[in-house]
């Protein structure tokens, strides 16, 4: 094992060449749909990063982010729709919506375990959806449509699949650095803690539900940015398409197929997510042949049952097995093994 | 008047709450045994939708007469998954339990998807449809046939888990798995047989339903969230718990949706989950 600064600047060094990566890659991928298929990834990555602050660090298995999502496009839709305020605000404003209304749930919630705690997310969820749809305020079932006229960096409305790219870049840039600043952070042992030892953590003192709640809203603020820059991306959003359990089921997936508690395991996780839905899509035909659930359904059981801590946790058992010494690579490893404890 | 529409309401209300339990005991009876939540159980309920769908357009069996086969095979796919997966998770973190049961949920639908198309289909002109009138109020025949159906196979599932050895076994190894292990229980058998059982219940209310509700791979969706909060009222593990508490959500779903529209009646049962998971979390007969 490499001493622990070593391995620190030489994850730097990997993270600074990846970012560089991704900055450069539109060159090279210049066709729209290629890029747009890019875009897809990073956005499934965002999700999956934002979930996994409350799903992996603090092991609060939500099934219901799509609440965030979904409270994330229609707020900054709606004040871009009705009173013009820019998405720039009005994507902040979801943001923060979505924050309190994880604090109102996540006070109740909070005290259900486990599985409870995962029902009752599906259950607010699919309450949500129901409302929206029949709420006159919000177009319900229709959906709505945003201002094609009013492109720009202003309206972030935009022609070109290009600046959407960066945005969403960025966008998974400042994800990634608030779980990163959390896991490093006193908050972010006691969300281990409370995961892997809660009487223990109760025990010294950590108040669970304010740490759980932590967790909740801030993963509830980012995943509502995602859920804004989905709207700007399809200048169209309708109850189904935001609020569904499909959405929930995806961002949740994206973690926990990559690799639950881990920085970057939804990073790989939505590449793999995302190319198979992409291609499965185009090798077997038609969407609603069923053979994209097939092959990801596959994917999770395969991950639930051999490798719980998710692909990346699969890789670096056999990095360890071949015994090759890859950045980090020891030190992910010790990490995962403190994941998978029950 | 009114109250001829009320009992009209509570009768339509008490039918679709029978079957609701029929699928709830199926859950809760895994979960009593287990502990682990079966997200694919509304998926055993389409397969036995299916299977009766099948029978009826292939072979010209009606659905009624197809339900012991119906009840076999749900069995036998319940004993598979088992073995195949959940026995593999038993001792895994709840987050890779949720997501196994999670995965079958998806794979299960996207292989019906692939094999029978998402087209909805419907079983007509079986041996059982029309309507009753009993003086004011009239109901399907297939839905109160439905309803006995679910009355039936509840009750002989209570019987067996109360009145025979191998049932009591099983309640045993539900109760403390450790001390059944100690008389002699083999518990991986009972786990096997309590997913054997659970699917063949939703297999059994799949095909009940199958004369008058459609058919398609996403049709689960529709019965798992509100056989959740069927189970989370009766309290987990309880069969007469789910009985009772099948019963009232159907009461309740029927009679809000008339009374506050049909469009929310599922916002309102799912309502009441966060309500009794909140004010009582282990339900109506639930153990503390």
């Amino acid at each position: 094992m490499t001493t622990g600064t070593m391995t620190q600047s030489r994850k730097a060094i990997g993270a600074v060449a990846l970012l560089a990566l991704a900055a450069v890659l539109p060159l090279a991928v210049t066709e729209p749909s290629q890029q747009n298929f890019l875009i897809l990834i990073l956005m499934g990555a965002q999700m999956g990063v934002a979930w996994n602050i409350v799903g992996g660090y603090a092991g609060q298995v939500s099934l219901g982010h799509a609440v965030f999502y979904g409270i994330g496009a229609y707020t900054s839709t709606m004040l871009l729709v009705s009173l013009g305020i820019s998405p720039w605000i009005g994507a902040v404003a979801g943001g923060l919506v979505a924050a309190l209304f994880a604090l109102a749930m996540g006070w109740p919630c909070f005290r259900l375990k486990g599985h409870y705690f995962a029902m009752a997310t599906i259950a607010v969820a699919e309450i949500m959806q129901i409302l929206v749809t029949n709420s006159d305020l919000l177009e319900g079932a229709v959906g709505l449509t945003l201002p094609m006229d009013r492109s720009g960096w202003g309206a972030l409305i935009f022609l070109a699949k290009l600046p959407y790219y960066y945005l969403i870049l960025g966008l998974l840039v400042l994800t990634v650095a608030v779980a990163w600043a959390i896991e490093r952070s006193h908050i972010g042992y006691y969300f281990r803690a409370i995961k892997d030892e809660p009487e223990a953590a109760r025990a010294l003192g950590v108040s669970l539900t304010r740490y759980k709640l932590i967790a909740l809203s801030v993963s509830a603020f980012l995943t509502a940015l995602g859920g804004s820059f989905y709207a700007q991306k399809e200048m169209f959003i309708d109850p189904g398409s935001v609020f569904a359990t499909t959405v929930s089921i995806k961002i949740a997936l994206i973690a926990i197929l990559g690799g639950v508690g881990t920085l970057l395991g939804p990073v790989l996780g939505a590449v793999i997510l995302i190319t198979i839905e992409e291609y499965s899509r185009t090798l077997f035909g038609s969407t609603g042949s069923g053979t994209d659930m097939i092959i990801y359904a596959a994917m999770i059981i395969l991950v639930a049952v051999f490798s719980p801590s998710g692909v990346l946790g699969l890789l670096s058992d056999l990095r360890r097995h071949i015994g090759r010494r890859l950045p980090g690579g020891t030190k992910t490893a010790k990490a995962d093994k403190l994941e998978v404890r029950p | 008047m009114t109250a001829d529409i009320l009992i009209q309401v509570l009768v339509s209300g008490l039918l679709i709450g029978l079957i609701y339990a029929l699928v709830a005991v199926g859950l809760t009876l895994i979960f009593g045994v287990m502990d682990i939540v079966n997200f694919a159980h509304g998926e055993f309920l389409m397969l036995g939708m299916y299977a009766s769908f099948w029978a009826f357009a292939l072979f010209a069996i009606d659905p009624i007469i197809a339900l012991p086969m119906t009840a076999l095979l749900l069995f036998a796919v319940g004993v598979i998954v088992y073995q195949t997966v959940i026995r593999r998770i038993l001792k895994a973190p709840m987050l890779s339990q949720i997501f196994a049961t999670f995965g079958l949920m998806i794979l299960l639908r996207g292989l019906a998807q692939f094999f029978w198309k998402p087209d909805h289909r419907l079983i007509s002109n079986s041996l059982i449809s029309g309507n009753i009138a009993l003086g004011p109020v009239q109901f399907g025949l297939p839905q109160f046939v439905a309803a006995l159906g679910a009355v039936g196979v509840t009750g002989a599932l209570w019987l067996f888990l109360h009145r025979t050895r191998l049932g009591t076994a099983l309640e045993a190894t539900a109760i403390d798995r450790e001390a059944a292990t100690l008389m002699g229980i083999d518990g991986q058998k009972m786990f096997a047989l309590a997913w054997g059982i659970g699917a063949a219940c939703a297999g059994l209310a799949g095909g009940l339903i199958a004369t008058f509700f459609p058919i398609f791979p996403e049709v689960g969706s529709n019965f798992i969230l509100i056989a959740f909060v069927v189970v989370v009222l009766g309290g987990f593990g309880s069969i007469t718990g789910a009985f009772l508490a099948g019963i009232i959500v159907g009461l309740i779903e029927v009679l809000g949706g008339f009374l506050i529209g049909p469009e929310y009646k599922t916002a309102i049962v799912l309502s009441l989950l966060l309500i009794v998971l909140l004010v009582r979390p282990r339900g109506l007969l639930g153990k503390a």
